[in-house]
C-alpha cells in the first residue's frame, strides 16, 4: 500500500538532529520545535506553514501525521486531526510534504509524530525506506511503548530513522532504562500527565524532573505538552534542550480560519508570528545548565 | 477461577506479552504503561488470592442472582423445526440466561470483578466507556454499591439511541459525559475515557467493558465471564448428558462470547459461532464487521482487527445496537478467527429485528438488539441441525433499553 515512488530523488543525509543539537549547544541555547500537522487546514497552507518554520526560527520541526483516533491528544489537535483528514491529509501526504521541504531545506532537522496504526497500514519497511528517503530524520509514534517497539525500532534503525522515546511524569527510576534503550535523536519528555493541550507544568516540576531524567542519560531533552508561551517556552529551555509548542499554535491557526474551516489571506502570517515571538524567547534564555 | 489448560490447550493465552498468536498487546502511551502493568500486578495477585475470588463469588451470588439459568426454548425449536420443512431437523435451543442477571446483562460478572481490584489497588475513582449503556449501567451499579465516584463517557448519538439506561446511571450516581468527537459511538467514548485516564491515573481506574484493550485487559475481561460458559458446561451436562453441538453469542467487543465460548474451546465437536453486525449488509460499507470485513491493526491499546481504510484510518462502523457499533473486536476472537476455532459470520439490522420480535411473541423474552443478532444465526443454524443436536445461545442482556429504538424502526409511536 505504500504510496508515492522511492524512485523519485533521495535525500538521504543523515544526522541532523544531531548536528542541530550540536550547533546549539555551541551556541549556548536551546531548541524551539513547532509543531504543524500536516494538511491542516489543507496541504497548500500546511506546506507554506512548514516552509515559513524555519525563516521563523524554528530550529527543529513536528510534523503531526493525522490519525482518525489520536487518544493521546486533547481537542485542539483532535480537531486539527479532523480538518487535516477532510483535506485529503495520510501518511503518504506528511512524507510529500517533507520531500518538498527538502528541496529547499537540508538542515532543519523533521521529526514524524503520530500513531503506530498509518505506519502499519502503509507497512513498516516500506514506510521506513521512504521516510529516510523523503528527508524524515526521527519518529515519534504515542501509542509505541518500548516493549512493543522492536518491529518498528529495527528497521528504523537500519534506515538512520531516529526512534525518539516518550518519557512521561509516570515514568519512574525503576522504568526509566528501559524507555531510554535504545532511543536516539533527543528524549521527548512529556511534562504532564495528561493529553495535549490541556495542562501546563509547573516550573518546579520541571525542574525536579529534567535533572533526574539527565542522570540517566546524555541525549538532548526536549520538554512538551503544556508549553503555551514565549515566557513558558524560555522556562523550558532554561532546564531542557528544547521546547516543542503544539496546541498553542494550532489554536491561533484554528482562530483564524473562516466560518467554513478555510484559511484566511492572515491564516499563515499570525501562526508565524507567534512563532517569531516563541524564538526571541528561546533565543534569549539564558542557559543555566 | 479456569480448570488447569491442558498442554495443547487453546486456552492458554495470552503469552507474557499479552499476545494471543499475533494479536492483543499493549500499545498505549508512556503515561499510562505504569498504571497499566500496575493493573496487570494487582490482577495476578488477586485471581491467586482465595479472598478475593471468594468475595466476587459471593457478589456474583447474592448480588447479581447467578448461576443464571440455562432455558430451553420449546417453542423457539419447534418454529426452526418447523421451518426446516424435515422431521429430522431443528436442533434444540437453549438460552444462557445472562438478561436475567442484575443490572440485565453479563456486563456486572467483569466489573464486580474489576471494582474489586480497583478496591483493592485503591483507586476511588472509576471511569467507563459505554455504548449502549449495559456497562455503564452496571459500573454505575457496582460504584454505587461500593462508595466510589463513577464516570461515564458515552458517544453523544448512543446516549441519544440508549436514553433509558443514561437515566439509569444517573439514578446510580454516576455522571455521564456525552462523547461528541467522531460519530459519537462506542469507539469514540473508547478515547475520550482512554484521555481521563491519562490525565487521572494516580486515582483512576479504567473499568474496560469488553475484551479489548491493552492486556490485560482482554485476558481479565475474559476470565471473569468465563463464569458464563462454566456454569453453562455444567447446567448442559445436568439437562443433555452430554456437550453441546454448537454455541453462538454475538459479538461487540466480545466480551459476553469470550465468556460462552472459552471453557469450550478444547471440545473439537463443539462448533462455535461468533455473530458480527453486519448492519445494512456486510457488503455495504454500514457494518460492524471486523473480522469478515476488517484487517489487522493496532487501536485502543490492541493489535486486532479493525474497520479501516487503505491509509489506515479508522472507519466508523454501523449497527442497530449500540452494544456492537464497534470497528473493532477483542484480540482473541480475531486470533480464534485466524486458527478458525470459531466461525464468524453476520448478521443484519433487519434479521436481528426479526429474531427480537420473534424471541418476544415465542419465548416471552424481549432480548437485546445485541442478543438478537446472536439469536438471528440461531434461526439460520437451527434448522439445518438434527433434532437430537443442541444449540446454546448467550442471551447476553434483555431488551428494555432497545424498546425505543425498536418501536421507530417499526414505525411507532411511544
Ligand atoms: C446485552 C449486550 N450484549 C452484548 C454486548 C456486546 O459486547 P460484548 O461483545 O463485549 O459482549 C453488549 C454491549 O453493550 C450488550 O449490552
Amino acid at each position: 500500500m505504500s504510496a508515492s515512488g522511492s524512485t523519485q530523488e533521495c535525500f538521504d543525509r543523515k544526522g541532523r538532529i544531531a548536528a542541530r543539537f550540536a550547533k546549539l549547544k555551541a551556541e549556548g541555547r536551546g531548541a524551539l520545535m513547532p509543531f504543524v500537522e500536516a494538511y491542516d487546514p489543507d496541504p497548500a497552507t500546511s506546506m507554506a506553514l512548514l516552509r515559513g518554520l524555519p525563516g521563523a526560527g524554528a530550529d527543529l520541526i513536528e510534523i503531526g501525521v493525522p490519525f482518525s483516533d489520536p487518544m493521546a491528544d486533547g481537542p485542539t489537535i483532535q480537531l486539527a486531526a479532523q480538518r487535516a483528514l477532510k483535506a485529503g491529509g495520510s501518511l503518504a501526504g506528511a512524507l510529500a510534504m517533507v520531500r518538498d521541504f527538502r528541496r529547499e531545506d537540508d538542515d532543519t532537522p523533521i521529526v514524524l509524530m503520530g500513531y503506530l496504526n498509518p505506519i502499519l497500514s502503509y507497512g513498516i519497511e516500506s514506510f521506513c525506506t521512504e521516510a529516510a528517503c523523503s528527508g524524515v530524520d526521527g519518529l515519534i509514534v504515542v501509542d509505541l511503548p518500548p516493549e512493543e517497539a522492536a518491529e518498528l525500532a529495527v528497521p528504523a534503525r537500519e534506515q538512520g530513522l531516529d526512534l525518539i522515546r516518550l518519557v512521561a511524569p509516570t515514568t519512574d527510576e525503576e522504568r526509566l532504562p528501559r524507555v531510554l534503550e535504545g532511543t536516539s535523536g533527543f528524549i521527548y519528555y512529556v511534562s504532564i500527565a495528561g493529553v495535549t493541550g490541556t495542562r501546563s507544568a509547573t516550573r518546579d516540576a520541571l525542574a525536579d524532573a529534567i535533572p533526574r531524567l539527565r542522570r540517566h542519560t546524555d541525549l538532548p531533552i526536549a520538554i512538551g505538552f503544556g508549553i503555551r508561551s514565549p515566557q513558558q517556552a524560555a522556562e523550558a529551555v532554561q532546564l531542557a534542550d528544547g521546547a516543542v509548542v503544539a496546541s498553542a499554535l494550532i489554536a491561533t491557526l484554528a482562530d483564524c480560519l473562516d466560518e467554513r474551516g478555510r484559511a484566511r489571506p492572515d491564516t499563515l502570517r499570525r501562526v508565524l508570528d507567534q512563532v517569531r515571538e516563541l524564538a526571541e524567547a528561546v533565543r534569549g534564555a539564558r542557559v543555566t545548565s | 477461577m479456569n480448570q488447569q489448560p491442558l498442554p495443547n490447550s487453546l486456552r492458554q493465552g495470552p503469552d507474557l506479552r499479552g499476545r494471543f498468536g499475533e494479536f492483543g498487546g499493549r500499545y498505549v502511551a508512556e503515561t499510562l504503561m505504569p498504571v497499566i502493568q500496575e493493573v496487570e500486578q494487582a490482577y495476578n495477585a488477586a485471581r491467586n488470592d482465595p479472598a478475593f475470588m471468594a468475595e466476587w463469588r459471593r457478589l456474583l451470588k447474592d448480588y447479581v442472582g447467578r448461576p443464571s439459568p440455562l432455558w430451553l426454548c420449546e417453542r423457539l425449536t419447534a418454529h426452526c423445526a418447523a421451518e426446516s420443512g424435515r422431521d429430522d431437523l431443528g436442533a434444540r435451543i437453549y438460552f444462557k440466561r445472562e438478561e436475567l442477571n442484575h443490572t440485565g446483562a453479563h456486563k456486572i460478572n467483569a466489573v464486580l470483578g474489576q471494582i474489586l481490584l480497583a478496591r483493592r489497588m485503591g483507586k476511588p475513582r472509576i471511569i467507563a466507556e459505554t455504548g449502549a449503556g449495559q456497562h455503564g449501567v452496571a459500573t454505575a451499579t457496582a460504584c454505587a454499591l461500593f462508595g466510589l465516584k463513577c464516570v461515564v463517557y458515552m458517544g453523544a448519538t448512543d446516549v441519544e439511541r440508549q436514553a433509558p439506561n443514561v437515566f439509569r446511571m444517573k439514578l446510580l450516581g454516576a455522571e455521564v459525559i456525552p462523547v461528541t468527537s467522531g460519530a459519537g459511538t462506542l469507539k469514540d467514548a473508547m478515547n475520550d475515557a482512554m484521555r481521563d485516564w491519562v490525565a487521572n491515573v494516580a486515582d483512576t481506574y479504567y473499568c474496560i467493558g469488553t475484551v479489548a484493550g491493552p492486556a490485560p485487559f482482554p485476558q481479565m475481561v475474559r476470565d471473569f465471564q468465563c463464569v458464563i460458559g462454566e456454569e453453562t458446561r455444567q447446567q448442559i451436562l445436568a439437562a443433555e448428558g452430554r456437550l453441546p453441538d454448537a454455541l453462538v453469542c454475538a459479538v461487540g467487543g466480545g466480551s459476553s462470547a469470550m465468556g460462552l465460548f472459552h471453557p469450550f474451546l478444547d471440545d473439537k465437536d463443539v462448533a462455535i459461532y461468533g455473530v458480527e453486525a453486519a448492519g445494512r449488509g456486510m457488503d455495504t460499507a454500514e457494518h460492524a464487521a471486523s473480522l469478515n470485513r476488517g484487517r489487522p491493526g493496532v487501536l485502543h491499546g490492541n493489535r486486532t482487527y479493525l474497520l479501516q481504510d487503505g491509509d489506515g484510518q479508522i472507519q466508523e462502523a454501523h449497527s442497530i445496537s449500540a452494544g456492537l457499533d464497534y470497528p473493532g473486536i477483542g484480540p482473541e476472537h480475531s486470533w480464534l478467527h485466524e486458527i478458525g476455532r470459531v466461525t464468524y459470520v453476520g448478521a443484519t439490522d433487519d434479521e436481528a429485528l426479526a429474531a427480537f420480535q420473534l424471541c418476544s411473541r415465542l419465548e416471552g423474552i424481549i432480548p437485546a438488539l445485541e442478543s438478537a443478532h446472536g439469536l438471528a444465526h440461531v434461526l439460520k443454524l437451527a434448522p439445518t441441525l438434527r433434532r437430537d443436536q443442541t444449540i446454546i445461545l448467550n442471551l447476553s442482556g434483555r431488551g428494555d433499553k432497545d424498546i425505543f429504538t425498536v418501536a421507530k424502526h417499526l414505525g411507532e409511536q411511544l
